[in-house]
């Protein structure tokens, strides 16, 4: 991979910032879903849509493309948005979210939208999945990469260090596993409701190749990604510091704004039925 | 008599030949994988009780051991099957579909995905191991999944044809399986197409050299289709006629046969080695009280765990033999 140079980091930024608006703009819409998963992961949606997916919006059914699993689905906004804005389909198709007949499920499903590549939502499941599709991948010699987003929250599942397991037994190298380790999950801080920590220590005694970023640095998570790629005995999981919330002071790292839209959730200063408003005017004043 | 269109094997009631429903699967798969490439096998350290070690034998590149996983094994196999792969997941149906439901009806049903689920050891039949491996859910579990086939063979060979099947259908499937070795009553010539019934006894007055109408139609999954067969032969000998169906497919219901049968009869007996409650007794009901209510009897497990025994005392302990079958039609008649 060649080097960022200025004006692309200041490009992805931009993507990252027309991602944000319009999560809220679409949870706004719904009147319901999730808030702080989204906005938190929005600049490494960005760096994967706009840098590092070998993909092609329109012909998302491409053979060769990169695939990327979303494991926790309830994320899916910031995915939605960031196809959007990548081109899959029209932005404004994102204010259907959760509504009667909408491609844009509350969860995401596979058959209703070209390019999601599963269906999710039940967490903890996306690492095996991911996992097996790697296997099946590398059987046939393909050289696409499997990308797969996942929460923290969600490695309180089995099934996902079932995953880890098999990965790592079978060293699924076309394999990258990136972690929103955000902190927060619907009822609380992940070390208050099951602490999972140390989480690299683990990966790496489950025979990771484990790299820690600042999920907010654009070009610090592609280097991560670019060096996943060279890693050729191991699967690497990218843990990714992130903020729950992120773009929005008052919400930003409250766990009580996992599950709640705009309009309906805990701030101390702005009125409830302003929040929307105030969210987005914070986030265009940026 | 036996129907001479269902081509089965001669001598069934002297000295059938003996195998389990899974050693079916075991040839199936090997079948499978040989006519395409795609056909994969998974397994949650169960190669041998499954009889996927047959294909792990012939095929080792695309053999993949799970470890004790079933949710692991599922998720995979979704996976795999996203990319392209036919996967077959195997283990004991307690687990495989009972303990990794969720996963199965997430990323194998909703994403729609030929993954081909197989539940080994289930019933009672199971025998010694006890109420924790003896699965009698599982098709409940699977046929309320929307997407998927359900199938569940009566005899190995049968099973070994349905294996074939299942890799051509394109779709989710789940098949289930027995430990304890069988009658194998069907033979090569036997006809099999998922979602077609095959009426395997039908009743004929020898000393009018004609058909005659039966008076119960016994529809019967698995196995327990030879107990059908032995109830039908002594209640023929008692002057009861009947006709005995071998539902081989739950879902989708081979609603054409099935109706067409019960109407003649005008009553009907299910049989299975599965919970009354969701199970196939369950599935044609449904579809009976829909189209042409009648009076129906159900054998199968009534509300309860089975516990460690022989298979056969087993089958005899809750209700599921040939005797049973007999007193249920005598039953159902008087109900009618």
């Amino acid at each position: 991979m060649e080097l960022l140079t200025d004006e692309q980091i200041r490009e992805l930024g931009e993507h990252a910032h027309d991602i944000r608006v319009t999560i809220i703009e679409m949870l706004v819409a719904a009147g319901s879903g999730h808030t702080a998963g989204p906005l938190g992961m929005a600049d490494i949606f960005a760096a994967l849509y706009f840098r590092i997916l070998k993909h092609d919006p329109k012909n998302p059914d491409w053979a060769e493309r990169d695939r990327l699993i979303l494991s926790n689905g309830h994320i899916v906004p910031v995915r939605y948005a960031a196809m959007a804005h990548a081109g899959y389909f029209p932005v404004e198709e994102c204010l259907t979210l959760r509504k009667f007949k909408s491609r844009l499920q509350g969860h995401p499903e596979r058959d209703m939208l070209p390019g999601m590549e599963t269906t999710s939502g039940p967490l903890g499941s996306g690492v095996s999945q991911a996992s097996g599709y790697a296997y099946a991948a590398r059987m046939d010699g393909k050289d696409f990469r499997v990308f797969c987003a996942t929460s923290d929250g969600e490695h309180e599942e089995g099934n996902t260090w079932e995953g880890i397991m098999f990965a790592g037994k079978y060293r699924l190298s076309n394999l990258t596993v990136i972690m929103d380790r955000n902190n927060i999950q619907i009822d609380g801080n992940t070390e208050d409701i099951m602490p999972l920590e140390p989480l690299r220590d683990k990966y790496e005694a489950f025979n990771w190749h484990v790299i820690e970023v600042d999920g907010h640095n654009i070009p610090q998570f592609i280097a991560a990604c670019d060096e996943a790629r060279a890693i050729r005995e191991k699967p690497t999981m990218i843990l990714a510091h992130t903020i729950p919330g992120k773009g929005i002071r008052e919400i930003e790292g409250d766990y009580r704004w996992h599950g709640t839209p705009p309009g309906k959730g805990p701030t101390d200063k702005i009125p409830a039925d302003k929040q929307a408003e105030a969210f987005l005017e914070e986030l265009r004043t940026k | 008599m036996l129907n001479p269109d269902a081509k089965l094997a001669e001598n069934i009631f002297d000295k059938p030949a003996m195998a389990s429903t899974r050693e079916g699967f075991g040839k199936g798969a090997v079948e499978a994988g040989t006519a395409d490439e795609r056909v994969v096998v998974l397994t949650a350290d169960l190669a041998e009780s499954t009889q996927a070690h047959h294909f792990q034998k012939a095929f080792p590149l695309r053999f993949i051991q799970c470890g004790v996983a079933e949710q692991n094994m599922a998720t995979v196999a979704a996976g795999m099957a996203l990319y392209g792969k036919i996967p077959f997941i195997t283990s004991y149906a307690a687990f495989n579909p009972g303990r990794n439901w969720e996963q199965i009806r997430t990323t194998i049903g909703i994403n729609n995905v030929p993954v081909i689920v197989c539940g080994m050891h289930a019933g009672v039949s199971v025998g010694p191991d006890g109420a924790t491996h003896q699965a009698l859910e599982d098709m409940a579990l699977m046929r309320s999944i929307p997407h998927f086939t359900v199938i569940s063979a009566c005899d190995s060979e049968e099973g070994r044809k349905a294996t074939v099947a299942a890799a051509k259908l394109g779709k989710p499937v789940y098949m289930r399986w027995g430990r304890d070795k069988t009658p194998i009553m069907t033979t090569p010539d036997t006809p099999f197409e998922i979602g077609k019934a095959n009426v395997v006894w039908k009743p004929f007055d020898d000393a009018q050299g004609k058909s005659v109408t039966p008076q119960v139609a016994i529809f019967a999954t698995g196995h327990l289709l030879y107990q059908s067969l032995v109830a039908a032969r002594q209640l023929e000998g008692e002057g009861v006629a009947v006709s005995v169906t071998n539902v081989h497919t739950i879902k989708p219901l081979d609603t054409e046969t099935i109706l067409r049968e019960a109407r003649a009869a005008g009553a009907v007996v299910t049989v299975e080695e599965h919970q009354i409650m969701g199970g196939f007794g369950s599935a044609i009901a449904e579809l009976l009280a829909q189209e042409c209510p009648l009076p129906i009897e159900f054998i199968g497990m009534h509300d309860q765990f089975g516990q460690s025994g022989e298979p056969k005392e087993l089958i005899e302990h809750y209700g599921m033999g040939s005797s049973h079958i007999v007193e249920a039609v005598k039953k159902v008649i008087v109900r009618k």
